[in-house]
């Protein structure tokens, strides 16, 4: 069969092919060139050499960005999924207004980055203006203020992966260890948590991705503040590109050189790590 | 035993329907906000709408004109309906073929789609732009090829993910009925994989639907603008926010996604339940 | 509901389109059939375009506005344009804070802006290759405000005139002196940092007594209201340090007068309506609502602050000076400039670049124009076609009167040669700190001093 179905290319690959080289590869490559010239715009390049590498690499505020994003997104990924698993296995147990329950939490994806990021941003310091203190406080404040965000907005999404990983589990293999009298614990590690493995290799990977490159949220609920304590990776590269003249433009695309390709390394090493084992 | 059971979901019942009110509440306090008058929103931004700060819907009229809010939902309609279909359908279909057909060509574009979702849109926005403005992909139309092509990643990264845990014997079993494999595709596949085009239709259409930047830079804005860009004209110059305006016009564009999703809802169960994928 | 349904409803008939394509045993023609469908979408494409170019040979004008506040008075100006002449004139207005992204991408374009702003001389550095030479034009001939010059040649034109200072509430104001014991009884005898200070902290120690919540409105040190300090206040220790040394922009600061920043700084943060713990979450909004609801007598903003159908439209305002407690502040005005200029897109054809000036000049020529500018968008427009134009606000007649009353207006020069947004971010960071008290205030200092020469050194 495979053998017929190589001869389909043109129909089963060629649009997506297509659209991917003009959506993607061609402005990457472009992107990539800008990374090593001194710019305005992308009709006014001039190649410069390595020489925005060598100062982004320098930048002490890039090096704190990239170490906060990683805590934040470690912090995150384990969070995110641990709540939307818990919650998709409380959600499938056919208990009273599951449907509702699931459209709350699914909620808060629907609306955009930036507006909620404001409305939390009147909460947090709503409440911690009982204590006399804002958001910007320390940049513990903003860090935890972020990670309750994040969660906020994400766990609903997941949860609807796992509660489609989870029914899609077969009912027999489920009541086949019932009646072997596996208890829930067995049921939870041996049959459910093995099943759902390629929902949580793509959970993984989305909350992963999605940590690092948070930028609506960062801008609207810190900013950065205080002083860049809670800037992450894609507000400093944005920062760099606006916050001075030209010559640091290409400073900041070398800069989002630098984290795709760190970013694309760490995503291997995660779908190595989660899928491993089905690929061999 | 069994009543023991059912108090257990009892208590489930009520400890989700304290955390739902707690987890609500953000997008309720925009509900209520958007009631209110622009200036107690920002000066009492907890406070229920009270004589003197009760609008009514004066913020949602205001917001529609200003706007031109319906004109846009066209555009955004369009724009979200096309996009989400092309990709689906063409990243559904490259999907499962990457899957299925193990060569080289095959291996690199995948792990070039997986590449893809890591790169920050900030880094290729203005080559993106530009790539699109030469093409002359700056319109409703062409922008479908940009979000397909932008959006591929993800999504054929889904749906090679499912495409990898369906049993290949019903795939087998249609090829010697001599189904070629498109006929196979719609046929057989597409069944299967319909929980998948759920899921997977529902994070695009949030996406495309709330994206402000891409189309920002690709459309031609003298032209053509969506939902999320005309939202960003309610900021004024010299920080000043139309608050109200702002958070009626974000109930009103997140109502069409809520109601779909609600829709959907429903299919993602019937769907999980008809297509009996064994996992 | 029915849009959800519509959604739907054109899901499965897509799906259901493709799936007629035969039954098993059909031949494998459908490949063509796919192929067909994406060159039907690229003709569309093509088709969509074609309709939107404009008349051939005239020109056109494609106007990038940076103001969103005035947005829908352009769009009615270059209707009427339109109309009365057939030439086209579009205008996008990029998003708030979006200016220098939208331009960025928009100028790169094949149908690319022939008229775009620049915001100060810094923008220079960055878009001066994009700028034509003017010079000849009617509306830098007619600029009765200083253009910007590169090599002798004007590039930018600027069309808005402002100014800032302390706005006050005149009628709460006057409340206060009719109380008893008030410190002064008008408001000419505010005249420098001592008086202010003074009428300042009496009217907080007594706000109950006079229904307010502070001297001050909230010096909110969010994004949406930081630049009122880090760029409009900073302008004041800026100017006095270059007047005294007699030059008009430099890129290393004594920072002799930063204490003076911070006497009036601290005033706003302790006589105001809010700790100074909470003003990192203060916005833009929350002060003018303060100020318009009668909370606060005192508020630091400009004459932009005052629409025609703003919040403050019906209240009785009126300017006072940023007195820092320098020597010789008795003579001082308020803060007057231009942020604003107009460029023409280098790389346009002569056509569009002609079609552009002729629109601005019409824009300052005619009634229509004259009347949208200066009334509907309460500009004062530096040019000398709009000599003797009656401005509606208030404000302005303030500034007016006190250079009437010959007092010397303070230039920008000070915010002027602030080197980069990246120092102003760092300036607020440090403000916020030092207002919440994790820091003192030699980190600002330092902004001033020390990170001011470096920014300027590797920018």
């Amino acid at each position: 069969m495979e053998k017929t179905l190589k001869k389909y290319f043109p129909v089963f690959v060629l649009p997506t092919a297509v659209a991917f080289l003009i959506g993607f590869v061609v402005p990457f490559v472009l992107a990539i060139y800008l990374s090593f010239c001194s710019f305005t715009t992308v009709s006014d390049a001039k190649f410069v050499g390595f020489s925005n590498y060598i100062q982004a690499i320098k930048d002490t505020s890039f090096l704190h960005s990239v170490a906060f994003s990683a805590i934040f997104t470690v912090v995150t990924v384990i969070i995110i999924n641990v709540l939307a698993f818990a919650v998709a296995m409380c959600l499938t147990k056919k208990i009273k207004g599951t449907n509702l329950f699931r459209t709350v939490f699914f909620m808060p994806n629907l609306i955009g980055g930036i507006v909620l990021g404001y409305v939390w941003q009147l909460l947090f310091n709503g409440v911690l203006a009982y204590f006399n203190r804002t958001l910007t406080y320390s940049s513990m404040y903003g860090f935890w203020g972020l990670v309750i965000l994040l969660c906020w907005q994400q766990v609903g999404y997941m949860m609807i992966l796992y509660i489609a990983g989870i029914q899609n589990i077969s009912s027999d293999m489920l009541e086949a260890a019932q009646v072997d009298g596996a208890s829930p614990m067995q049921r939870l590690f041996r049959i459910i948590i093995p099943s759902v493995r390629p929902t949580i290799v793509i959970c993984t990977f989305m909350t992963l991705t999605n940590g690092f490159k948070l930028f609506d949220q960062n801008l609207a609920l810190t900013a950065g503040e205080p002083s860049k304590g809670t800037e992450m990776i894609a507000l400093n590269i944005y920062n760099t590109f606006y916050g001075s003249t030209s010559t640091f433009r290409g400073v900041g695309q070398a800069k989002a050189v630098i984290f795709a390709v760190a970013l694309a390394l760490i995503g291997v090493i995660q779908m190595r790590f989660t899928a491993g084992k089905e690929d061999k | 035993m069994e009543s023991k059971k059912q108090n257990y979901k009892n208590i489930l019942t009520v400890v989700f329907s304290i955390i739902s009110l707690i987890y609500i509440f953000p997008i309720v306090l925009v509900v209520i906000n958007s009631l209110k008058k622009k200036t107690s929103i920002s000066l009492r931004p907890f406070a229920l709408p009270d004589a003197k700060s009760f609008v009514g819907l004066d913020n949602y009229i205001n917001g529609i004109q200003k706007i031109e809010f319906f004109k846009y939902f066209g555009y955004s309609l369009f724009i979200t309906v096309f996009s989400v279909l092309a990709i689906l359908i063409f990243c559904s279909m490259c999907g499962w073929y990457v899957t299925r057909v193990r060569n080289v060509v095959t291996k690199t574009l995948k792990n070039l789609f997986i590449f893809s979702m890591v790169v920050p849109f900030q880094m290729i926005m203005f080559t993106l732009a530009k790539t699109a403005d030469t093409l002359k992909l700056n319109t409703p139309v062409g922008i479908v090829v940009v979000y397909l092509g932008f959006g591929a990643g993800m999504a054929v990264f889904m749906f090679s993910n499912f495409a990898k845990s369906m049993p290949l014997e019903i795939e087998e079993a249609a090829s010697i009925d001599g189904c070629n494999p498109i006929q196979m595709y719609f046929k057989v596949i597409f069944p299967i994989m319909k929980p998948t085009y759920v899921s997977v239709g529902i994070l695009e259409i949030m996406w495309v639907w709330n994206d402000y930047l891409l189309p920002y830079l690709v459309l031609d804005i003298k032209r053509f603008k969506t939902i999320p860009i005309v939202i960003q004209y309610l900021k004024g110059g010299y920080g000043s926010v139309d608050m109200g305006a702002i958070m009626a016009c974000i109930v009103l564009a997140i109502l069409p996604v809520i109601i779909i999703y609600v829709l959907c809802q429903k299919y993602i169960i019937e769907g999980v339940v008809a297509g009996a994928v064994k996992g | 509901m029915k849009t959800g349904k519509k959604v739907v409803a054109l899901l499965s008939a897509a799906v259901m389109t493709a799936g007629i394509l035969g039954g098993c045993g059909g031949s494998g023609n459908d490949a063509g059939n796919a192929a067909a469908d994406t060159s039907a979408a690229k003709d569309t494409t093509a088709a969509a375009d074609d309709g939107g170019s404009s008349a051939a040979g005239t020109g056109s004008v494609y106007y990038l506005n940076y103001k969103p506040e005035v947005d829908a008075q352009w769009q009615e100006l270059a209707a009427s344009y339109t109309e009365q002449t057939g030439v086209p004139v579009t205008v996008v207005t990029a998003a708030s804070g979006t200016y220098e992204q939208t331009l960025t991408s928009e100028i790169a374009k094949t149908e690319a802006p022939t008229l775009f702003q620049m915001e100060s001389e810094s923008w220079v550095d960055n878009w001066g290759q994009y700028c034509d030479d003017i010079s000849d034009s009617f509306i830098a001939q007619h600029a009765s405000a200083e253009t910007i010059q590169v090599d002798g040649k004007v590039i930018a034109v600027p069309y808005v005139k402002e100014s800032y200072g302390i706005i006050y509430n005149v009628d709460l104001l006057n409340e206060y002196f009719a109380l008893d014991n008030a410190v002064v009884t008008s408001v000419e005898e505010i005249n420098n940092f001592d008086k202010l200070k003074a009428v300042a902290d009496d009217i907080q120690a007594r706000k109950d007594e006079l229904g307010v919540e502070g001297a001050f409105t909230s010096a909110g040190l969010d994004g949406s209201s930081n630049w009122r300090f880090t760029t409009h206040l900073a302008n004041m220790p800026i100017y006095w340090e270059l007047t005294d040394k007699g030059v008009t922009t430099a890129t290393e600061l004594d920072g002799t007068y930063v204490p003076n920043y911070k006497n009036l700084l601290d005033l706003y943060f302790t006589d105001a309506t809010c700790d100074p713990a909470l003003l990192s979450g203060k916005t833009g909004d929350d002060a003018m609502a303060e100020f318009c609801d009668g909370m606060a007598v005192f508020y630091q903003n400009g004459t932009w602050a005052w629409t025609p159908d703003g919040d403050m439209a019906g209240m009785n305002v009126a300017f006072l000076p940023l007195y820092t407690g320098v020597e010789g502040e008795e003579n001082i005005g308020v803060c007057s400039g231009v942020g604003n200029y107009w460029c023409l897109n280098k790389n346009a054809t002569e056509e569009d670049k002609k079609a552009t000036l002729d629109f601005l000049e019409w824009v300052i020529t005619s009634d229509e124009g004259k009347e949208t500018l200066a009334g509907k968008m309460s500009f004062n427009v530096p040019f000398d076609t709009f000599d003797g134009y009656e401005l509606e606000n208030p404000l302005f007649a303030s500034a007016n009167a006190y250079e009437a009353a010959g007092k010397t207006t303070v230039s920008w020069i000070g915010s002027q040669c602030l080197p980069t947004e990246n120092w102003k971010a760092n300036l607020a960071s440090a403000l916020i700190e030092y207002s919440q008290g994790t820091a003192d205030w030699s980190v600002v200092e330092k902004c001033f001093t020390e990170d001011f020469a470096k920014e300027w050194a590797t920018r």
